[in-house]
């Protein structure tokens, strides 16, 4: 399978990343030369094998449904670029 | 006082146990040392010289007392991956402009908790994203190690010394240094580089598909990635999770082990974290391996690999069998396709991963006419080339329509590649011998490298398996190529057996030795 630019910039897209159109048709040739690479796992023959999910055969540890962390909005909006009394602010998204 | 710096952990742990030297003195010979090196070999992205000073302080005080811990005073470099409270931490990258997190990640929180010195944060890919170290924001980092060449030129007898030496018939060999400068590899290239030129004792280091192992072998230092699961990845800064694990690079095998030690626990804030004590690494050392079975897999012999590095594998093939142990011929058939899968599983993680760096809760905000234009924007100028890469990537073959083909082939794939390992190790071997990377260390702004992005891929050609699986692998120098450059061995065990890879790295570095850059920086 390859992408055209179309795709790329399809994808480009649901990724979040702006991309002129120079970027785009550069990556259209890498992306397919990935592709590419990795296209000769189509001659594995993987029928009745399981999918990995962990490479530890582990039980999913749970914990105590009781409150360990938190009251520390200060530190968790620290780093932000806006904000206003702990809060994220953001290009307005409701009209 | 530059000296100090060239004591290994256990040497400087002696000596500073035993009141000869102090932890301020020996950290004050770290900052010096890293004032010198870094304007030419950028290893570090931050140099915290008053906390590494406070901490030293504190030290002195605790082994004054008697009291010290495991790494009581001990100088570490600490990748940039990390989560260092109110210290720098990017990942390396533009978008995490300004990041100083409010929290320390636990496998600092447990180098600190033994007494270790932070001296400050290392240069790495973005993201761990590469080979080479040079998707860095800040610039790529130079190897300490040059290519050489062995001149033979007659000398008067009475002429000695300056790093040659006088043979029998008068002659002298010297090495003459190229200048082109080398990578150190990477992604954990800053880590590589400060411990092979005596800018920490130590580093810590992490290992997606090879970060840890392949700089370790460009720079002639030891690097271990344990099993999935022995550290902790709580506060580290998250590539591709279900191949992601710290370990350290040290100067030596046993350095390697003593850091491994303080840097593994169980943690119940990763649930991924295995329920398992943490053995005493170092007691491994120089246990006898008479009767172990190691394994040579016939497919980790690649089509173009330098001689140089088929000679040194045949070397540590006997250096083992000298000391004991038995080789066994073993096969790993689905080695060729785990660089393919890795190729999928690794950038789809990423994707998701990478997700939350859209400019709104910490770092980098580029605006925008609305919110999804300002993600975009910030995005296209806080990730870098390769990042962006591997996010599209991953975002294609995660798309509805392509999970099956790619993303599912690929996991299923996985678990062939893991059953590959099963088997040999139900067969009883112990240990598998191979080649840590297909070449020594290449050149900055290599022309093949940069033209075609599969070429840097096939560097973790030899590493990557052993992310795909979850085992631990560790990498130790082996010789010096032709040209003078450090090569390396990987030895790959059982999961949670990191204590056979400690022993028998140990027989190797007994037979090979340790190697050391000559200073030219």
């Amino acid at each position: 399978m390859s992408v055209d630019l179309q795709t790329v910039k399809r994808v480009a897209h649901l990724a979040r990343i702006a991309v002129s159109e120079e970027d785009a048709e550069r990556m259209t040739g890498e992306l397919n030369a990935i592709l590419g690479f990795v296209e000769q796992l189509n001659e594995v023959d993987v029928s009745g094998v399981e999918p990995m999910t962990s490479v530890t055969p582990m039980e999913m540890k749970k914990r105590q449904d009781v409150v360990t962390d938190g009251s520390k909005a200060t530190d968790i909006v620290a780093n932000a670029p806006a904000t206003d009394e702990n809060f994220f602010l953001v290009p307005k998204v409701v009209e | 006082m530059s000296d100090l710096t060239h004591l290994t952990i256990s040497q400087a742990r002696a000596k500073l146990r035993g009141k000869e030297i102090t932890a301020a003195e020996i950290t004050e010979a770290y900052l010096s040392a890293i004032e010198r090196a870094n304007p030419v070999l950028n290893a570090y992205v931050t140099v915290t010289e008053d906390k590494a000073r406070d901490m030293a302080k504190a030290s002195d005080a605790k082994l004054a007392k008697g009291e010290g811990g495991a790494l009581e005073g001990i100088p570490l470099g600490i990748k940039d991956l990390f989560g260092t409270e109110g210290v720098h931490t990017q990942a390396c990258s533009h978008v995490l402009d300004g990041f100083r997190p409010r929290y320390e990640s636990t496998v600092t929180t447990n180098l600190w908790a033994d007494g270790a010195v932070m001296l400050g944060k290392l240069n790495m890919d973005e993201f761990a994203m590469g080979s080479s170290n040079e998707t860095s924001y800040y610039g790529p980092v130079i190897n300490p190690w040059r290519r050489s060449r062995l001149d033979t030129v007659v000398m008067p007898t009475t002429h000695q010394g300056d790093g040659g030496f006088v043979s029998a018939g008068g002659t002298r060999t010297a090495r003459t240094l190229d200048n082109a400068q080398l990578v150190p590899g990477g992604s954990s290239g800053g880590s590589a580089s400060a411990v092979s030129a005596f800018l920490c004792a130590g580093a810590t280091a992490t290992d997606t598909g090879g970060s840890i192992r392949q700089p370790a072998a460009f720079t002639g230092t030891v690097g271990i990635k344990p099993t999935y699961g022995r550290c902790s990845r709580w506060g580290i800064v998250a590539f591709a999770s279900s191949l992601d694990q710290a370990g350290p690079i040290a100067r030596d095998v046993r350095d390697a082990a003593i850091l491994l030690k303080s840097m593994a626990s169980v943690d119940p804030k990763d649930t991924t974290s295995v329920d398992r004590p943490v053995p005493d690494y170092e007691a491994a050392i120089g246990k006898p391996i008479k009767g172990m079975k190691v394994g040579i897999p016939k497919e980790y012999r690649v089509d173009g690999m330098p001689e140089d590095i088929e000679a040194l594998w045949q070397k540590g093939i006997a250096w083992l069998k000298d000391a004991g142990a038995e080789i066994v011929d073993i096969s790993l058939p689905h080695t060729k396709y785990a660089l393919p899968a890795y190729y999928i599983v690794a950038p789809a993680e990423a994707s998701s991963n990478l997700a939350r760096y859209d400019g709104v809760r910490y770092g980098l905000r580029v605006p925008g006419k609305d919110i999804i234009d300002m993600y975009e924007k910030t995005r296209a100028a806080g990730f870098g080339r390769e990042v962006k890469r591997r996010i599209m990537i991953g975002t294609y073959v995660l798309s509805a329509g392509y999970y099956d083909a790619y993303y599912l082939q690929a996991q299923k794939v996985r678990t062939l590649i893991k059953r590959d390992f099963e088997n040999v190790f139900a067969a009883g071997v112990d240990v598998i011998l191979t080649p840590a990377t297909p070449s020594a260390a290449f050149g900055v702004a290599d022309e093949d490298m940069a033209s075609d992005p599969v070429k840097m891929y096939l560097n973790d050609i030899f590493t990557v398996t052993v992310n795909m699986a979850g085992l631990p692998g560790i990498a130790v120098p082996a010789g010096l190529d032709a040209k003078g450059l450090p090569l390396g061995l990987q030895l790959i065990g059982r999961p949670f057996d990191e204590e056979t890879l400690f022993q028998t790295a140990h027989v190797i570095e007994q037979a090979a030795g340790t190697f050391q850059p000559e200073k030219w920086w």
